[in-house]
């Protein structure tokens, strides 16, 4: 593994209000590392990859991403976050554009390019997903798996030195999944670090680096996908894993 | 003379309606200009204060609310009256069709910005955070992507608005402009009949009857659903 | 410049007639209102019939009225009327205004309202053995009336503003007893405190509005 981590997030707490909601999560990614975070529902899976490109302000901690202090106040956080590609459950996407558009708008507002360098990247980006003949379709005319793999490119269009998933695969319909997986294994395969969260526990056998278990807002567990899922060591991790493999 | 013709006599008087044609096409075309100052001033001024309001800035943000407040809760008839009968008592003196202008301008900023901001804070937050994570500023992602789907769900309900506060242009006549209104009275009085009072009928009918119908159509194809 | 707006001794003197005007406008604003929801609801009832000879006449009632400006209807009844002999007096004919104009508005909310419900309510009331006119009052109605409580809120809110109308047709309400006490003061105090009292009277229920509209819209994401 290489010696510097491309994600180093120490000793991040977030308070809700009253609410405790991520109590001291350290996480350390090594470039080309894929890691991948299970845990049930409200543990703050979500709120802990809000934190590292600061669309959730950490209450304190720190986070180093690629070399650069998110939550020092003098870094460029736009700048910053376009190194850090981010895939929603709910897609995202702006319905009044076409994904072409979608994939492009930051390349062109933020990256400065013109608009026929953003195309150009855009395109390259769709076509990595295989949507090169999509590019003028607007998101109501796609699918859910195709707006999905849209939303992967408008994040790889900026080159970004990791990926976070929050769920990319939980609303779409079943045979759907197979789509957004294979680009996310092609992605895995390029070398591109990610922080994966998702139930998708097959992909987490054969693509994960490391699993980590959270509950309560803290990482209870971690380790290789066969030693978490057939030998975990902790009785929360054990009786969350039997009630996954029960479905 | 039947009651029939005595009637058509009093309302469809060609020699009286031929006399004071001119009169009121003059006063059609200051309609049209009171209304377009009133519709680009009160449009403008609403996106202004909503995008002011966006930023969040409570302080700013609790003075515009009470503005928007203030100008939905005012008859438009009041504020014409207090700005053309009391602003003089200070000193200012401007004219009808000025305070007119100004009133219904301030009235329509109000009622748009509710609208606009309605429309900016119903764009789902995954919006905005799909935007940020790409790292476009909060002006970009305001601009670029929160605002053209936020105008194109206030389209309808903005549409309607504006040609509700837009026939005010007729409360005009109250402080003497002689706009449709202005003129239809001003003519009956001279000529002793009301067929003036149905040209100015006919011409408010031509002015707003396809923006009403145009605004139902809007309503009926892009009603807010996404 | 307090002293212009807001002189202390000439709103005394001038809040007996402002008074006796809040009270008309009150007064008009309680006959106005139901005169309006009256005619709309007759409006909305008649184009729950969903026959084109009936639907499109009505449309185009509605439209009529909606793009008339209200002055426009009242003056015509006040000072074009009486040349065909009927004389109908500021009060009536503000009253006719309103039927006419507000009830067009409110029929078209009622409309909206009766159809944004779905048709199997009718289908379970009808079922039940419910005629058509309690399959509307109890059943229909109510869903259709919280469905666009907003927007009748929003149009009665413009209907008591509207009443300021009656002023120029002599109607001794809260506008016309405002500027009377000032062309008898030469001062603008009384309308200022006209202003105040609208805006004081109103407020509670523009508040009520903005309210209700994020609840919708928060429904609506
Ligand atoms: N903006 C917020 N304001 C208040 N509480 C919040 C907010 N966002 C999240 N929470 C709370 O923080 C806790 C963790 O939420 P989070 O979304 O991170 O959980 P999660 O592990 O992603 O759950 P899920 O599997 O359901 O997505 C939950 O109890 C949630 O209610
Ligand atoms: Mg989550």
């Amino acid at each position: 593994m290489a010696a510097r981590p491309i994600v180093e997030a120490r000793g991040i707490h977030k308070h809700f209000g009253s609410h405790h909601v991520l109590k001291g999560v350290d996480l350390a990614l090594a470039e080309r590392e894929l890691a991948f975070v299970i845990g049930p529902s409200g543990s703050g899976k979500s709120t802990l990859l809000r934190c590292l490109n600061r669309l959730e302000e950490p209450s304190s901690g720190s986070v180093v991403v690629d070399g650069v202090d998110m939550l020092d106040p003098r870094t460029d956080l736009n700048h910053a976050r376009q190194r850090i590609g981010m895939v929603f459950q709910s897609f995202n996407l702006y319905p009044h554009m076409t994904a072409l558009g979608n994939v492009t708008l930051a390349l062109r507002k933020v990256a400065g390019k013109t608009r026929e360098e953003a195309d150009a990247v855009g395109r390259t980006a769709l076509d990595r997903v295989g949507l090169a003949d999509r590019a003028g379709h607007t998101p109501g005319q796609l699918s859910g798996g195709q707006q999905q793999r849209v939303a992967i490119a408008r994040a790889i269009a900026l080159e970004p030195r990791v990926m976070l998933f929050d769920e990319p695969t939980s609303s779409l319909d079943p045979e759907l999944v197979g789509s957004v997986l294979g680009v996310m294994r092609d992605l895995r395969e390029s070398g591109m670090a990610m922080v994966v969260v998702s139930h998708e526990m097959g992909f987490a056998r054969n693509a994960a680096d490391r699993v980590l278990f959270m509950d309560q807002g803290l990482i209870v567990e971690e380790g290789t996908p066969s030693q978490i899922f057939e030998a975990p060591a902790q009785e929360r991790t054990r009786s969350f894993i039997g009630q996954i493999q029960k479905h | 003379m039947s009651a029939w013709d005595r009637f058509l006599e009093a309302f469809f008087n060609p020699v009286v309606m031929s006399r004071y044609l001119p009169d009121i096409l003059k006063g059609t075309l200051l309609t049209i200009e009171l209304a377009a100052l009133i519709i680009v001033s009160g449009l403008a001024l609403g996106l202004a204060l909503a995008l002011l309001r966006s930023f969040g800035f409570r302080p700013l943000n609790l003075l515009i609310i009470f503005v928007v407040d203030l100008f939905r809760a005012l008859p438009p008839l009041v504020i014409i009256v207090f700005i053309y009968f009391g602003l003089p008592a200070v000193g200012l003196s401007p004219s009808g069709f000025v305070s007119t202008w100004l009133s219904l301008m301030f009235v329509l900023m109000a009622f748009s910005e509710e609208i606009y901001w309605a429309g900016i804070t119903s764009i789902p937050k995954g919006q905005w955070e799909a935007a940020r994570s790409t790292g476009l500023t909060y002006g970009h992602a305001l601009m670029s992507v929160v605002l053209p789907q936020a105008l194109r769900l206030t389209i309808p309900p903005l549409t309607n608005r504006t040609i509700a506060i837009t026939k005010g242009t007729a409360l005009a006549s109250v402080v003497a402009v002689g706009e449709i209104l202005g003129m239809a009275s001003s003519a009956v009085s001279n000529s002793y009949n009301p067929s003036p009072l149905t040209m100015g009928a006919v011409a408010y009918l031509i002015l707003f009857l396809p923006m009403v119908v145009f605004g139902r159509y809007l309503e009926t194809r892009m009603a807010w659903k996404r | 410049m307090l002293e212009t707006f807001f002189n202390l001794e000439i709103a005394r003197s001038a809040w007996p007639i402002i008074l006796a005007g809040l009270g008309n406008t009150v007064l008009l604003s309680l006959v106005v209102v139901p005169l309006g929801l009256t005619g709309g609801l007759g409006l909305a009832m008649l184009a729950s019939v969903r026959k084109p000879w009936v639907r499109y006449p009505l449309m185009a009632w509605v439209d009529f009225f909606r793009a008339f400006p209200p002055l426009v209807l009242l003056i015509f009844l006040f000072a074009g009327l009486p040349f065909a002999g009927l004389e109908l007096g500021g009060f009536a004919c503000v009253c006719i205004a309103f039927f006419l104009n507000t009830g067009a508005y409110y029929g078209e909310i009622l409309r909206a309202g009766i159809e944004s419900v779905p048709s199997g309510q009718t289908e379970a009331a009808r079922s039940t053995g419910l005629g058509r006119v309690q399959t509307m009052l109890f059943v229909v109605l109510p869903q259709a009336v919280r469905n666009v409580l907003h927007d009748l809120l929003s149009n009665t809110l413009e209907v008591v503003k509207l009443t300021a109308l009656g002023s120029v047709v002599a109607m001794p309400e809260l506008l016309f007893q405002a500027r009377q006490a000032q062309s008898l003061t030469y001062n603008p105090t009384p309308i200022v405190l006209a202003a105040v009292i609208y805006f004081v009277m109103l407020w509670p229920l523009v508040r009520l509005l903005s309210r209700l509209e994020n609840r919708a819209l928060a429904v609506r994401v």
